[in-house]
């Protein structure tokens, strides 16, 4: 067992944790995190929004480490004091990453299927600036229609490659990946492939924005006027146990179970996802409860920006 | 007249072949070796050298070899860099293509020390001719019986191959290399675990860079003390300097570390002072990716003291007033050169090689290179050189790999001394792109600024 400070609260955790999961073992304060995937094993590194400081590195080593690293695959050590939002540092850096990966956003979350529980937008309340210092003009893709079910809005990927392991892990024979480089790099399927079989729609659930969009879902509504409940089935291909969200009696969108962190209890088959839409074909279990993380479920103004329109006024 | 441990012969043609290799002392480490020493002995003596990584971090050899893991029963690799892609640095390619057994000997003694049975030259692709000239060195190996199954009699097998690459300068950079030669995507991985403990196909794996092997023969032949001797302080031996730019004879020199900065410059012996007997503006010491030095920091350091060849002096005086020697790539700016538009050439390259697998790296490279497009091409505005620092600050330190800090430094570094040649050219952005700003215009008309 490790013991490690993070934001002045002390946990002990099993040797090998990483800061990121010894911060959700304390609840409070969780670096935010747009790559990591509890359920994905490689994941994580990539989007850099999780970066912390160590300000000692451990009881045996009490210096700190030279530039702040990403908590979710840096591993505690006995002792270790670790700074996430009382560090300005850390704060500054996760802006600046948070700009960084909205420069060549589309910002079109008013026609993005994602808005309402998209970890980039909350990301951008809480960090981002009211505008843009970014003038060029920004890369875009076309968008395509990977098989029936998913669709790939490219200019919105921040690639994080959850996608990419979870067609790894779950199912055989991954058939889409990241091709080029740079800020050219894109997911795609080599040569106009479409994504087929049972377990591909778990892409849209890991995406943690909207460029692996549900097609049975598409327009249909926005996620905060749809109503989350518990429910399953005997389904012979996943465990059954999924969300459905609900207008009225109409199961507009079938999803697995996510957590206050975004991630899956489970990963469902695309059966329940894409096929079950009847509320008939479901034992519904309840009213799902929903993390208020979503700052649009929580009506948040983004009052502490520098925001542009100067009637809003600036609480002290 | 420094010493010479590696090109010494590079004159005689007939040293390319095994035969002519042989004829100027080629081998005799492999003989030595094998049946002589024992592998941690050549540790030991590696140690002792004091050499120091040649790609560029300058990490000390002999301690690199010492954390391979040797607590399991899995195989281990010695891998050796071959990619030498950093604009400027163009070393690795003249030993390889010149004297290709001296990296092919380099290679079987390394091995042998570090208990290797299978090797790999990752070579880049675009030295595809090198490639085949490699390949040709190592079949005349084998026949000659130094390598293959128990080489020389001895218990000792190893074979040796060559791979390319496919033409990314990211697949220089070493868990990448790795990434790419077990025929991934060639994006770094996250550190820890290192190579020495999990690398290729998750084996213990050391990586080294061309000139680094190649000096294992001599460490081996003459030992680590005399190697140590030859040198300054902690850095011993001779490097390999590609010198470029505005030069009188720009080519590939073996300098003693810790010759001056001026005496290499100037010395008829090496570059040969300033093509056309102009002044000199601007170096960059060490390839691409490290801080280009003002003149007035080149030959002295802000302290006073003369500069020297040598990782330390050359990082004297830090990000402030120093660079570092880096990879060894030379390049050199004259009166006349635009600095504004060499730092968009490089960023123009960082943007294009990016792996693009961590935020910060991929969009900001892309943002550097096009705030510094717009202000060599005369469309640039007073605040984009703030935002430009401000940018080459978020991507610096918080990437995966030391690529996004490569890409941050020669922006920081320009800005930082030349801020005034970036303010010329928003305030006169037609002339800007008739001209470039050089040392000339500032002496003669300073009114301008
Ligand atoms: C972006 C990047 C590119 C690199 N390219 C090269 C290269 O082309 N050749 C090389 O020898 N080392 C290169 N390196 C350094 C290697 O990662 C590694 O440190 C080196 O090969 C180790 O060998 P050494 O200890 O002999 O220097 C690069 C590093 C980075 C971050
Ligand atoms: S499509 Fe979504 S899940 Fe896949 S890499 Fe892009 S952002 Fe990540
Ligand atoms: S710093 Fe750049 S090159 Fe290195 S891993 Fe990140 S995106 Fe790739
Ligand atoms: S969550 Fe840690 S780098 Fe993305």
């Amino acid at each position: 067992m490790a013991k490690v400070t993070i934001d002045n609260v002390t946990v002990e955790v099993p040797d090998g944790t990483t800061i990121l999961n010894a911060a959700r073992a304390i609840g409070e304060n969780v670096p935010p995190a747009m790559c990591y995937y509890s359920k994905l094993k490689g994941s994580g590194g990539k989007c850099r929004v999780c970066l912390v400081k160590v300000t000692k590195s451990s009881e045996a080593n009490p210096r700190g480490m030279p530039k702040l690293v990403a908590s979710c695959c840096t591993t505690v050590a006995d002792g270790m004091v670790v700074e996430n939002v009382t560090s300005p540092e850390v704060i500054e850096a996760r802006k600046g990453i948070v700009e960084l990966l909205l420069i060549n956003h589309p910002l079109d979350c008013p026609v993005c299927d994602q808005a309402g529980e998209c970890h980039l937008q909350d990301l951008s309340y809480e960090h981002g600036a009211a505008t843009t210092r970014y003038d060029f003009e920004r890369r875009t893709f076309e968008k395509i229609d990977i098989g029936p079910y998913i669709q790939l809005h490219m200019n919105r990927c921040i690639l994080c490659y959850r996608c990419v392991y979870t067609a790894d892990q779950l199912t055989d024979g991954r058939v889409h990946g990241v091709i080029n480089r740079g800020d050219h790099a894109e997911i795609s399927t080599y040569i106009s492939n479409i994504i087929d079989n049972d377990f591909s729609g778990n892409v849209i659930d890991v995406c943690p924005v909207g460029a692996l969009t549900d097609r049975t879902f598409r327009f249909k509504s926005r996620v905060w006027f749809t109503k989350p409940m518990d429910a399953h089935c005997d389904c012979d291909k996943c465990s059954g146990k999924v969300t459905l969200w609900l207008q009225g009696e109409e199961v507009l969108r079938v999803t697995g179970r996510k957590d206050q962190y975004g991630e899956v209890d489970e990963f469902i088959c695309n059966t329940c996802r894409f096929e079950r839409k009847k509320k008939s074909d479901w034992v519904i279990e309840g009213p799902r409860r929903i993390g208020t993380h979503s700052v649009i479920s929580q009506n948040h103004l983004p009052y502490e920006l520098n925001v542009v329109n100067p009637q809003i006024a600036q609480p002290q | 007249m420094g010493k010479k441990i590696l090109l010494e012969h590079i004159d005689k043609p007939e040293i390319k072949g095994i035969e002519g290799y042989i004829k100027y002392g080629g081998y005799r480490s492999i003989e030595k070796a094998l049946k002589k020493m024992t592998p941690d002995e050549i540790t030991e003596e590696v140690k002792k050298s004091g050499l120091r990584g040649r790609g560029g971090a300058g990490f000390p050899t002999g301690m690199k070899w010492s954390f391979l893991f040797k607590g399991s029963d899995k195989p281990r690799y010695l891998l050796c860099n071959a990619d030498e892609s950093e604009p400027g640095t163009f070393k690795d390619r003249l030993i390889m293509e010149k004297i290709p057994h001296l990296l092919v000997e380099g290679m079987i003694a390394s091995s042998y020390a570090l208990g290797v049975r299978t090797a790999y030259i990752y070579i880049r692709g675009e030295y595809m001719y090198i490639l085949r000239i490699l390949e040709q060195a190592i079949a005349e190996a084998y026949a000659k019986g130094y390598l293959g199954e128990k080489i020389l009699g001895s218990d000792y097998s190893l074979d040796l191959y060559v791979h390319p690459g496919g033409g990314a300068y990211i697949c220089g950079e070493e868990t990448a290399l790795i990434e790419s030669l077990e025929g991934k995507r060639g994006n770094p991985r996250i550190k820890p675990p290192f190579p020495a403990v999990a690398g290729l196909w998750g084996c213990p794996t050391i990586v080294n860079n061309v000139e680094t092997i190649a000096k294992v023969p001599f460490i081996i032949n003459e030992g680590g003390e005399t190697y140590s001797k030859i040198g300054i302080g902690a850095s011993t031996g001779t490097k390999l300097i590609s010198a470029c730019g505005n030069i009188n004879k720009p080519g590939v020199y073996e300098i003693e570390l810790g010759l001056p900065v001026e005496e290499f410059i100037y010395s008829d012996e090496y570059c040969g002072g300033i093509k056309g007997g102009k002044q000199l503006k601007a170096v960059v010491p060490g390839g691409s990716s490290v801080p280009i030095l003002p003149q007035r920091l080149v030959t002295k350091t802000a302290a006073g003291t003369p500069r020297l060849m040598s990782y330390e002096s050359l990082a004297e005086g830090g990000f402030q007033t120093g660079s570092m020697l880096g990879s060894g790539g030379f390049i050199v700016f004259d009166e006349d050169q635009c600095v504004v538009r060499n730092t968009w050439n490089f960023s123009r390259f960082y943007h294009h090689e990016s792996c693009g697998q961590c935020s910060p790296c991929r969009e900001g490279t892309g943002w550097m290179e096009k705030i510094l497009h717009r202000l060599e091409h005369g469309h640039g505005h007073m605040e984009d050189i703030d935002l430009l620092w401000d940018v080459q600050r978020k991507v610096e330190g918080n990437t995966i790999c030391p690529f996004g800090d490569a890409s941050a430094w020669p922006v920081a570094a320009a800005i930082r001394h030349f801020r005034d040649e970036f303010e010329w050219h928003v305030l006169n952005p037609e002339e800007c792109t008739r001209r470039n700003y050089g040392m000339g215009v500032a002496a003669a008309e300073p009114e301008l600024v």
